[in-house]
């Protein structure tokens, strides 16, 4: 009681706020547990927990598992594969997406709506809806060689790159197109009596002004697109094409049992998505809160 | 060919007489030939990506559920079989019903569990607190790691062996096999899928708090009400989109399930969801296509009303004008 008394003097703290803080630093912890035992077994050797068990105090901490998870699990190449289908298809998506949001929040078409609903649907579909048909449909689509080595869109890069741009483009369109509606109009039609085409307002006036929301776009858009599990794991059909994410089950054979490995090679994983949370955190949570909200 | 004109058409019939003229001329002039090209590809290109591999496949889906195919020969071997696959699927397909019954209860528990604890915690933390932005980075975490990683992490906890929870509990003499059990797999990966989903229900109501006029708060504090009625009469009520959006979000994350139960064991043994049942045409020992379509068009259906209820809402309010 006394204690509270002094306290107050300068900042009264209810019974109520400490436990606020109590009960939101229990849901913190709770929340970051299953990451942070997974670091604490990925940092143990394995003779250390199978003598000892996972539930002790370790004897030593390594690297060690890391290193062997980089080697075995040959983590290079499928980050490589995902490195060649994340960007593609980010930059493609976010420039096809802004182009229809430019198109629909710019002009005054009778279709504008149905154009972005018919974005905005698609995006909510769930993917199992398509990806029968899709898979059918990726194996009559023939390619040249240079393009897929398989000769048509199953079991190509292409393919997946192909289905990312066409299933993200409604979340970006119908995110874009919000935003570009809060651009006032009279900036394009300024630039228009001007005598600019209609590529240059898009290009050079409309998408510098969206430079916020793009990046929020893009960071999301990494995250999910590098997170993907089914389209690679449906339309692609040779293991080592596969990116990291859909490799997943792959590396789970490679690592045999050692679950110390496991973990290293699954925190691994996790970290181009981490980092990018932790350094684009304002931009991640930004765009999802612009998804759900308009304007 | 509709007209191209710009919005000053809309917009001019909002304008009041008396308000200075907002625009040059009365008439927005037509544009011209190279740019109706121009824009007719920007909004062409993308709109037949989209509609070719979204919404084809989607249709196709529609149409090979009437059909007998495996998949394997041209288009000349398919059988067309009228509704026989669904009949096949409501009378005869063992995995089904299990399979309906566990994406509703995915459902129900993504509803009650991280629903409530993900508005309960963007209560808390939309009161100005100290720390806040530290306790939001760590519940927002787990929303960047994908749903088949997740699945491996949390085996490091279930494993029956050596996993962290039967090691707290004590139950290491006799473990509970957390993944193998039938009778609580499901509600063991539900737990990790509800870890992660918790994070964005908490984003969308912060957000949608936010948005929350503090006028009205203020206008009901000075009615007399405490914090309980306010909230649960003034502003729950008042983020009704953003409960929808929760909704429809939740509903679909529910039917999209499948990574985690796949990378747990293949969505078999009490993990069955109708998501699985669908790529196992494709992927799979089953190599069903008509039947597995026809699974497809049943998640389509029931996620058809979802999406129309959030079309509805997002874009009412853009007819009127």
């Amino acid at each position: 009681m006394t204690a509270a008394v002094a306290v107050k003097r300068k900042r009264p703290i209810s019974l109520g706020t400490v436990a606020t803080h109590a009960f939101l630093v229990l849901a913190c912890l709770g929340t970051l547990a299953p990451l942070l035992w997974a670091v604490y077994a990925s940092l143990r050797t394995y003779e250390d927990t199978s003598i000892n068990g996972y539930f002790s105090i370790a004897k030593s901490l390594t690297f060690e598992n890391f290193s062997n998870a980089w080697e075995i699990g040959n983590l290079p190449h499928f980050y490589w594969n995902t490195f060649l289908i994340t960007v593609p298809a980010l930059v493609i998506t976010l420039l096809l997406s802004s182009m229809v949001a430019f198109g629909v929040s710019r002009f005054s078409f009778k279709f504008n709506l149905l154009l972005l609903m018919v974005f905005t649907a698609g995006n909510l579909l769930p993917q199992q809806v398509i990806v029968t048909p899709l898979w059918r449909l990726y194996r009559l689509i023939e390619v040249p060689l240079w393009v897929s080595d398989s000769e048509s869109l199953i079991d190509s890069p292409v393919g997946v790159v192909l289905i990312h741009i066409a299933f993200q483009s409604g979340f970006c369109t119908f995110v874009l197109s919000n935003y570009m509606k809060t651009i006032p109009y009279e900036l394009t039609e300024a630039a228009r009596v001007d005598g600019a085409s209609v590529w240059r307002q898009y290009w050079q006036l409309t998408l510098p002004l969206c430079r916020p929301v793009l990046a929020a776009l893009a960071t999301l858009e990494f995250t999910w697109i590098y997170n993907d599990f089914l389209w690679a794991l449906v339309l692609i059909q040779t293991g080592d094409k596969m990116p990291i994410t859909s490799a997943l089950q792959n590396l789970k054979g490679a690592f045999f049992t050692n679950n110390n490995l496991i973990a290293a090679g699954s925190l691994l994983v996790a970290l181009p998505t981490l980092v990018v949370f932790f350094v684009l955190q304002r931009q991640f949570v930004g765009g999802l809160t612009l998804g759900s909200t308009k304007g | 060919m509709t007209v191209l004109q710009q919005r000053a058409d809309d917009r001019r019939a909002a304008d009041q007489p008396g308000s200075p003229p907002r625009r040059r001329g009365p008439r927005a002039t037509a544009l011209a030939k190279t740019d109706k090209l121009v824009l007719g590809l920007m909004l062409g290109i993308p709109t037949l990506v989209h509609v070719l591999f979204v919404w084809v496949p989607t249709f196709g889906s529609i149409a090979l559920s009437f059909s007998s195919w495996d998949g394997i020969g041209g288009f000349e071997d398919i059988e067309w079989i009228g509704v026989g696959n669904y009949v096949d699927i409501f009378t005869s397909y063992p995995r089904f019903w299990p399979a309906v019954q566990h994406n509703l209860i995915w459902l129900v528990f993504l509803i009650a569990v991280p629903t409530s604890i993900g508005l309960l915690l963007a209560v808390l933390l939309d009161r100005q607190l100290r720390f806040s932005r530290i306790y939001q980075s760590a519940l927002y975490l787990p929303m960047v790691l994908s749903l088949a990683l997740i699945g491996f992490i949390w085996q490091l906890i279930y494993r029956p062996d050596d996993g962290l929870l039967n090691s707290l509990l004590g139950l290491s003499d006799k473990p509970i096999d957390w993944l193998g059990d039938t009778d609580i797999n499901l509600y063991a990966v539900l737990v990790a899928a509800a870890w992660r989903h918790t994070g964005y229900i908490m984003l969308l109501y912060l957000a949608g708090l936010k948005s929350v006029d503090p006028a009205l708060k203020e206008a009901a504090a000075l009615d007399g009400a405490n914090a309980w009625q306010t909230f649960f009469r003034v502003t729950f009520p008042v983020m009704k989109p953003v409960n929808i959006v929760v909704l429809v979000v939740t509903v679909i994350e529910a039917l999209r399930a499948f990574d985690i139960v796949y990378v747990i064991n293949k969505g078999r043994n009490g993990l069955e969801l109708l998501s699985v049942l669908v790529t196992d045409n494709i992927i799979g020992e089953a190599s069903r296509i008509g039947r597995g379509s026809a699974v497809a068009v049943i998640l389509l259906t029931i996620s058809l009303g979802f999406i129309i209820t959030y079309l509805y809402q997002t874009f009412s309010k853009e007819n009127r004008p």
